[in-house]
């Protein structure tokens, strides 16, 4: 039987904002169906996101934010995974991000939203599509 | 409920009744195999005088303003005065939030609830680089006395009350009010509020933590012993456990770790050398109005008895002001969606109700775009009249405790208080509340009741309208309230020139002697705050000194603890 690589995920939490329970909920369900989750936890910087997902060799960046700073924080993380030349990495974000803010967030390169009343099984087949071990 | 035949013939008869039932069922199923609320409490079918029938109506229920106050803290609740309405509020700038609390007085709203953006609850100024993106985002910013002033224009601090949800800075903040309202001419003594200042919950929960427990827990007790002299109306703690609810624990789990929590600041009060009747009359709470209508109020009730045995029993007080649990309650933000929003009035409609019937002090109704952002006026106008309806057209306050006696809820308000208590215990064998949350336990508890939660939505187990059934239209791009990023650029400029314009060094002097009182003991740090504020020293400049010297809390593992 082919051993497959696991999929690595590195969760975050950008910014200022303590409301974990949404990553943490992602974070079990991902886990669940045999990824290898990272938990950098609370007020990451986006530089320090970056360094531990290339650290622990990520395939995926899940960034979280409640608080309206993802307008900044997210678009961060993208511009500084291009200037360490990683921007393979396949980067999904979740929280309180207004639909209208999607477009951009996309543009900056966020592959996906998954926003209030996402299914975790669609943040899964999302992922599993899309990183081929 | 006494007479063993009466009890006998009662329990044929039902027994009888569910028979027939259960022959029924089997061709007409219920809609489940088994029903049971969010705490896993499971929901009978029938309740009967037998589920009572062990309860005394004297000593296990009460009367109302009476140990163990299960019926509520005053003996007349809303007949004698409605809840106090208190929306949450802040956003952006200090001119712009004091707008919005005049138009929130002006709908009838009968108290100020203050929300600081995060760089202001983690005691960073906007100028701070960690601050990007954050200022005025979930809340006002303040970065000085001057903001604070600016907030308070034109609304004398002798006429409302005010709560501010702050917890790391929260003595700062409450420094800040007090120097406000000097500049008024109003005496601290008539000052009436509450500042939330449990920093417990931000450890487990909340994560607006700045200095380690030890260190918080003296900032917390100082501001205890200065209030009991200086402002003795003011409610120097909101222990809370809201938060833990929105973090995905059950009804039992937020009240038991809520308690768990109280329990840790007696203690440290205590050590401190209070007197546990002079601030215990002083403590409040705050809690969640989740989904499940009687499970709510049952926990309210449980909660008020649980309290009350606390602080009679175990800490000796002997004031029943101190027994008293006096509770803020919001309703739950984490059941609103963002798919249908309207049908989040009527969530919080029915969540409301049953806080009231549940006999909170204040309230703080949910708008309906609060799954998509902050309030806009006309959605928080709806969240003001939803307490407005229930106050003055419902008929439910003209009476204490309209649900007592009803054979399900006095079993449920006695199932969540034994159940409370089992974990009370379980966590005071692991050294308490600091110990609990240091070992990761209330997190992890609070994890694993998240997950089960979600799982059940995605299995159609548990069903949430608009969302995993009736679903319509996606997500709603309405008019939603946003902040513009302006108000970082005006707050920095602000910042520059006050630091060009106060006298530097007074501020130097009094960073100075906060931090030697910091490293001492004996002093109570308030006045020192106070002096720091009046003398204009910013937010992260005080609380840049409390760093150095208390030092930054990091948490431990990060996954599961």
């Amino acid at each position: 039987m082919n051993k497959e690589r696991r999929i690595r995920v590195l969760a975050a939490k950008p910014g200022l904002d303590g409301h974990d329970r949404g990553i943490k909920v992602v974070i079990s369900a991902l886990m669940d169906v045999g990824m290898e989750v990272i938990y950098a936890g609370l007020r990451q910087t986006p530089a320090q996101i970056v360094e531990a997902a290339i650290q622990e060799d990520a395939d995926v960046i899940a960034l979280s934010s409640l608080s309206g700073a993802h307008d900044y924080l997210f678009p961060k993380v993208m511009e500084m995974l291009r200037e360490r030349q990683c921007d393979d990495i396949l980067v999904i974000g979740g929280g309180i991000i207004p639909e209208a803010d999607i477009p951009e967030m996309k543009e900056a390169g966020v592959a996906e939203i998954f926003g209030p009343g996402t299914d975790t099984r669609d943040i899964i087949s999302f992922i599993r599509e899309r990183v081929k071990k | 409920m006494s007479d063993p035949r009466r009890i006998e013939g009662l329990s044929n008869s039902i027994g009888s009744w569910t028979e027939e039932v259960e022959k029924k069922i089997k061709k007409h199923p219920e809609r489940k195999d088994s029903f049971a609320n969010t705490s896993g409490i499971p929901v009978n079918r029938l309740y009967s005088p037998l589920d009572c029938r062990d309860m005394d109506y004297l000593e296990d229920i009460g009367l109302p303003g009476e140990f163990p106050f299960t019926r509520g803290v005053q003996p007349t609740m809303y007949r004698g005065r409605l809840w106090t309405m208190r929306q949450y509020a802040g956003f952006a700038s200090a001119a712009e939030s004091n707008r919005r609390y005049k138009y929130l007085l002006d709908q009838g709203q009968t108290g100020l609830s203050v929300a600081f953006d995060l760089p202001t609850q983690i005691g960073y100024d906007s100028d701070h680089d960690i601050a990007v993106g954050e200022v005025g985002k979930v809340g006002v910013a303040i970065d000085s006395l001057e903001d604070m002033e600016t907030l308070f224009d034109g609304i004398p601090l002798d006429k409302v009350s005010t709560s501010m949800t702050i917890n790391a800075p929260a003595a700062i903040l409450l420094a800040m009010y007090m120097a406000v309202a000097e500049k008024q001419g109003v005496s601290t003594e008539k000052l009436r509020g509450t500042i939330q200042n449990d920093i417990l919950k931000e450890y487990s929960s909340r994560g607006t933590y700045i200095f380690p427990p030890k260190p918080s827990m003296r900032i917390i007790t100082d501001s205890f012993s200065f209030c009991e002299k200086n402002v003795p109306l003011w409610n120097t703690i909101s222990i809370s456990g809201y938060h833990m609810r929105e973090a995905g624990c059950t009804a039992v789990q937020e009240v038991a770790f809520t308690m768990a929590n109280g329990i840790a600041y007696v203690q440290a009060a205590l050590d401190a050398g209070l007197d546990v009747d002079a601030f215990g009359p002083r403590l409040a709470f705050f809690f969640c109005c989740h989904l499940d209508f009687f499970e709510e109020v049952a926990k309210f009730r449980a909660a008020r008895r649980l309290w009350a045995g606390i602080m009679k029993k175990r800490f000796g007080a002997e004031n029943p002001r101190s027994m008293m649990i006096r509770f803020h309650t919001q309703t739950a933000g984490c059941t609103l969606t963002a798919q249908q929003p309207k049908n989040n009035i009527m969530r919080v409609a029915f969540q409301a109700l049953a806080a009231v019937l549940g006999g909170t002090q204040s309230l703080h109704t949910n708008s309906m775009d609060e799954a998509l952002c902050l309030p806009t006026e006309e959605s928080v106008q709806i969240a003001l009249r939803t307490q407005q309806v229930i106050a003055y057209e419902l008929g439910v306050t003209d009476t204490v405790d309209p649900m007592a006696g009803s054979y399900y809820l006095e079993r449920l308000t006695d199932e969540i208080y034994e159940r409370s208590v089992e974990y009370i215990e379980r966590i005071d064998k692991m050294g308490g509340a600091v110990a609990a949350i240091e070992k990761g336990y209330i997190q992890k508890e609070i994890q694993d009741s998240a997950f089960k939660y979600q799982r059940e939505i995605e299995e159609e187990k548990r069903i949430v309208v608009g969302l995993n059934k009736y679903k319509g239209e996606a997500v709603s791009s309405a008019e939603i309230l946003r902040v513009d990023p302006a108000v970082r650029v005006a707050q920095v400029d602000k910042l520059k020139r006050l630091r060009e314009k106060r006298d530097n060094r007074k501020v130097e002097q009094a960073l100075l002697d906060l931090k030697k009182g910091g490293e001492g003991r004996d002093e109570n740090l308030v006045p020192l705050m106070l002096d720091a504020v009046k003398a204009y020293a910013t937010l992260g400049e005080i609380c840049d000194v409390l760093r150095g010297v208390f030092g930054e809390y990091r948490p431990s593992g990060t996954f599961g603890g």
